[in-house]
């Protein structure tokens, strides 16, 4: 895909955040499109492809009265919305359609009209993982971490301290979930999950959404708002199952797509001036650092304890709070594209000044899928 | 554990090998008879070279403990805590299980120990790998 050819022009949340005991989950799709749709002047008629994961595509166009010449229901857990924005800016450069509507919207706390998830006891997962007593993402999504921390001398302080940075970014945020302060102690002390993590490095439950709308670059100027231009982008999956990845101490998948993204963005790291990691547990920053090439193997749980990614560094991450503090609907990867779309609009309740490239990382299911957007908000 | 309440696993056509395996006390894998990957989970064909020329074998039942949490939620047919581990087999691949007959504390659960596969039966069918201390 060619630089810069494609743009955000619309992107919102949903209009409440965390508790919303009013909406459906398909509602929540509908309020957070309807704020995308404000924010750049169009209604469902000027809308000609839609993407989406918790719903199908047939349920969002229906109920918002598109009629679409392109779909894109790629559902492959929380960066099923980058992998989105991936395929909307092919598309729209390939003339399959002009303007990209991508939603997202889950009751993931109040559950209602939530989708179920449900694993088949004649599936891999339902025969080879689940009768060895997990019960979702805490139990699954942690249990590369020991090897991790062994293998790199990684303490527990150490690990604690990804909590404490970004909930100091969180304290920025008014939106935030979760804003006071916390210490590594508070979060070593908190209520036991799955050991060796703590409730404090497990991400939010939350209901909520986002929707963005992507155009064509030479389109982008006539809307209200400062195009966010991408740069870069890239794919991948790896297992469905945690316990057959290959590496428990680095993600295939994450090794996919950050490079090729970078690779597409023609950038260095030095470039990029914001980043967004996808963090439903505390380690997924650790990962993201190393697989992405921003820190060498063993660094990333040294470097953001060193605070090299806290407010006033020189790499700002998880500007928002992140799953672990802002909030996590289940798919957190939207929020994670809104922070980036807020950071090169200017207009980020902790605004990095001056930011012109961001880089929006994601992950799906357990280290199942990646997939990640770079963003700029300078033309070509 | 009370362990009748697991979530018991549906053997398909291309797993029914391993699970007659278990039942008979015999942890099975699969090896590729062009590219001699020795590969779990079940599939009747080489996930690393695509061929189809593929055999099962006996694995020894020897392992090390490669990774774990231990969770302290409650789960049907679990006392928490319990540990959530993955083993890596002697033979190369790796498979999510419980250690038993042992502490289920980061003190006793040491990674790269020693383990050996035992089998928890819940039914007439199924027969579950799990893993011990090794003996000796």
């Amino acid at each position: 895909m060619r630089q810069k050819t494609v743009a955000v022009v619309g992107a919102s949340e949903t209009t409440g955040l965390g508790t919303i005991a009013t909406m459906s989950q398909i509602q929540l799709h509908a309020d957070a499109a309807l704020n995308a749709m404000a924010d750049c002047g169009l209604t469902a008629k000027d809308i000609d492809g839609v993407a989406c994961a918790t719903e199908t595509p047939v349920q969002i166009a229906h109920y918002l009265g598109i009629k679409p010449s392109w779909v894109d229901g790629t559902a492959v857990g929380g960066c099923s919305f980058m992998i989105h924005v991936r395929h909307a800016a092919a598309a729209i450069e390939a003339g399959l359609c002009k303007t990209v509507l991508i939603t997202h919207g889950e009751s993931g706390k109040s559950r209602i009209a939530q989708i179920p998830r449900t694993i088949p006891a004649g599936s891999l997962n339902g025969q080879f993982e689940q009768p060895f007593g997990p019960m979702g993402p805490p139990s699954l999504f942690p249990i590369p971490v020991l090897r991790f921390m062994k293998k790199y001398g990684v303490t527990h302080e150490q690990m604690a301290m990804v909590s404490v940075v970004q909930r100091e970014w969180a304290g920025k945020n008014p939106r935030a979930t979760f804003k006071d302060p916390i210490t590594t102690d508070d979060v070593l002390n908190s209520r036991m999950i799955a050991y060796p993590f703590r409730i404090l490095q497990c991400c939010l439950v939350s209901d909520g959404g986002g929707a963005l709308i992507l155009t064509s670059s030479d389109r982008a100027k006539d809307f209200p708002t400062k195009p966010v231009y991408i740069l870069g982008t890239g794919e991948s999956v790896e297992s469905p199952m945690v316990s057959q990845m290959a590496d428990f101490t680095s993600s295939q998948a994450f090794s996919i797509a950050g490079p090729t993204a970078f690779r597409e963005a023609g950038i260095a790291h030095k470039d990029v001036d914001h980043l967004m990691i996808y963090d439903a547990f505390a380690h997924l920053p650790l990962y993201g650092l190393e697989d992405l090439g921003f820190v060498g193997r063993g660094e990333a749980a040294s470097f953001i304890a060193g605070r090299n990614t806290a407010p006033g560094s020189k790499l700002p991450l998880n500007t928002n709070g992140g799953g672990l503090s802002y909030a996590h609907s289940g798919m957190y990867g939207m929020f994670a594209l809104q922070e980036s779309v807020r950071q090169m609009r200017g207009i980020a309740p902790a605004q990095i000044p001056g930011a012109k490239i961001s880089v929006c990382h994601g992950v799906g299911g357990m280290f199942s899928a990646s997939g990640t957007i770079i963003f700029s908000n300078e033309p070509n | 554990m009370s362990d009748d309440q697991r979530p018991r696993p549906q053997p398909t056509p291309e797993t029914q090998y391993f699970w007659d395996g278990t039942k008979a006390g015999e942890l099975r894998l699969q090896k590729c008879g062009d590219c001699e990957k020795v590969y779990f989970p079940p599939r009747p064909f080489c996930p690393a070279c695509s061929s189809r020329n593929v055999a099962t074998m006996a694995a020894s039942g020897k392992a090390s403990l490669y990774s774990y949490v231990i969770h302290h939620r409650k789960v049907p047919g679990f006392t928490p805590p319990y540990a959530i581990a993955v083993v890596e087999l002697a033979e190369g691949p790796r498979m999510m299980t419980n250690i038993v007959d042992c502490p289920q504390t980061p003190q006793a659960l040491v990674l790269d120990m020693a383990l050996e596969v035992t089998y928890h039966k819940m039914d007439d069918e199924i027969s579950l790998p799990l893993f011990r201390p090794a003996k000796g």
